[in-house]
């Protein structure tokens, strides 16, 4: 082991929900300031993996541990954006007050205004660039707006670790650029681990150390030329695919002959893109 | 202006004797507790999208209200059983699930209903009388006994601390319960908690305008707040206020109309406190004025 300790290790983790195995012996590590993508197809298990991580959901086997031990109840030690978020508009809630909320929200009582907590809120506001619209009301702003919001949100308790499920789902292109860039500079200033769910790994791979591919239940991890190759992932799969490169992107695709053996993955697999 | 002055010139609006009157006084003490405690459980329940559960406690206070005439008790004891009883059982059946909350709201509300039905016939019938079913569906804050005020201020009080105590972890489980249970908040007993304190505000509620109306005292004023303001606190602030005037208004006006013509019959409380909410909701702005207040700036 070269570096810093794992922040997180997932060993062997398998998951069956009403009978049905979600996740097969799923195994990575992560150390601080690495910015891993979670890749996998719409139903693949991302987000039933984050929540074991999270705690929200048990394992029936395997064990993740934070920082070297066992998860505790409450962990100030994870920071969390979940998915496809979005504030109703008549949310009394200001950017500030949600970012406030991420320091406080577990205690008992009434927040007390004071000088330091508004310095820490503007701080934090600042490192995502959100000082703009830290009055406005959050369910007003954009996507991207939000997801800022969201992030200040999960990061001001100062987490080691900060899982995102799925952030670019609703954003364009560029305000995905410009969050994935917001991420890869956070990890690799505080030296915080950036765990991020994906369904297309494209957006990522200019930010991304490590990757954890996700098929039918199983996983790869390693860095994104150890993982994203034919034969890797024609195994995970339990099918021939091919990795192709195009113009400097990435496009899995099913390979000739037996594409039956996919089960209807082929229309979804994580590198693809459908071109017109 | 001397205070004889003054009260020479308001006396066409507020009749001299108003403020004498002590079914008056509980009236405007009893309105003003009820209506802080509706505006600050209210925020919360529309910021949570349960109007609906709201609305089955109003209407299942109909069937504690005519059990309590039937049994010869106060009817806030009424309002205050069948609210929990209500709320345990919206519990049990799974009102914290977002699809199974509607749906469990539905089944207790049917079944509460159906009792109320024969609650109120028996109770009808049986003292020969409609005004106390008039009475538990529609209202009447002046004919609340003085003696009913100390239990009022003690609930309106509970119900307070309980939303004070669990603000922080009620708001980010409001925003999102995947975020709060994410952060080890314990959601579905924060979720309970809460319950409980809309079930005991509905109750009050229910004293003042009725069973039936009593939503409106908790959904009105806070969805009004919400479209004037962009913070949690103020919202809650501003609901209670917004309630405290329709409520003291309300009571003026019926005061008053007794002597409106064709016949000096005083209108019921009920209408001009709901009637005033609605007007508060209508003039807070159009859409477009809303959303230019609540977005940018200071």
């Amino acid at each position: 082991m070269d570096g810093a300790a794992e922040i997180l290790s997932v060993e062997g983790v398998s998951v069956r929900l009403s009978g049905r195995e979600i996740l097969h012996e799923v195994s990575f590590s992560i150390r601080p300031g690495e910015f891993t993508g979670l890749i996998g197809s719409n139903g693949a298990g991302k987000t039933t993996l984050l929540r074991v991580i999270l705690g929200l959901q048990a394992a029936h086997a395997g064990r993740v541990l934070l920082d070297g031990r066992p998860r505790s109840h409450r962990n100030p030690l994870i920071g969390y954006v979940p998915q496809k978020f979005l504030l109703d508009s008549d949310m009394p809630l200001r950017a500030r007050d949600l970012v406030g909320l991420g320091l406080d929200a577990h205690r008992l009582g009434i927040p007390l205004p004071s000088r330091a907590r508004r310095a820490r809120i503007d701080l934090m506001l600042q490192a995502v660039d959100a000082e703009r619209f830290a009055d406005a009301r959050v369910g007003l702003l954009s996507g991207g707006e939000q997801q800022r919001v969201l992030i200040a949100h999960a990061l001001i308790a100062r987490p080691k670790l900060l899982l995102l499920d799925e952030p670019l789902a609703n954003l364009d292109l560029r305000a995905g650029q410009e969050v994935v860039a917001l991420l890869a500079r956070i990890a690799a200033e505080q030296q915080i681990a950036v765990l991020i769910s994906a369904h297309e790994m494209n957006a990522l791979l200019p930010a991304m150390d490590r990757i954890v591919y996700i098929a039918g239940g199983r996983a790869a991890s390693g860095t994104t030329a150890e993982v994203v190759r034919a034969d890797v992932l024609s195994e995970l799969y339990g099918s021939h695919v091919d990795v192709l490169n195009v113009h400097g992107r990435v496009l899995v695709v099913a390979g000739a002959g037996d594409s039956s053996d996919l089960h209807g993955h082929e229309a979804a697999l994580p590198g693809m893109e459908i071109v017109s | 202006m001397s205070a004889g002055a003054v009260g020479a010139l308001l006396a066409p609006v507020i009749e001299p004797g108003f403020f004498a009157a002590e079914d008056v006084r509980v009236a405007i003490a009893v309105g003003a507790v009820v209506a802080i405690v509706s505006g600050t459980v209210g925020v919360f329940t529309v910021i949570r999208g349960q109007s609906f559960a709201g609305e089955a406690f109003g209407d299942l206070n109909t069937t504690g209200g005519a059990g309590a005439f039937l049994v010869g008790v106060s009817p806030l004891w009424g309002f205050v059983a069948a609210g929990v009883a209500a709320a345990a059982a919206m519990e049990l059946i799974g009102i914290q699930r977002p699809r199974g909350r509607d749906l469990a709201t539905g089944i207790v509300l049917g079944a509460g209903l159906g009792l109320a039905a024969l609650l109120l016939y028996l109770g009808t019938t049986l003292h020969n009388t409609t005004g106390a079913t008039v009475t538990i569906l529609f209202g009447s804050v002046f004919t609340v006994p003085s003696s009913t005020i100390p239990l009022v201020v003690l609930l309106g009080v509970a119900v307070l601390a309980i939303v004070a105590a669990l603000y922080r972890p009620l708001l980010l489980s409001s925003v999102s319960a995947e975020m709060a249970a994410a952060r080890g908040i314990p959601v579905r007993l924060l979720g309970a908690a809460y319950l409980l304190a809309l079930a005991l505000a509905v109750a009050l509620a229910a004293l003042t305008i009725g069973s039936i109306l009593s939503t409106a005292l908790l959904v009105g004023p806070a969805a009004t707040a919400l479209r004037l303001t962009r913070r949690p606190g103020v919202a809650i602030v501003l609901a209670g206020a917004i309630g405290i005037a329709a409520m003291w208004l309300g009571e003026l006006l019926a005061y008053d109309s007794s002597h409106w013509p064709p016949v000096g019959i005083g209108w019921p409380v009920s209408f001009f406190v709901v009637t005033l909410i609605f007007l508060a909701y209508l003039l807070s702005g159009t859409p477009d004025q809303v959303r230019r207040r609540t977005q940018r700036g200071a």
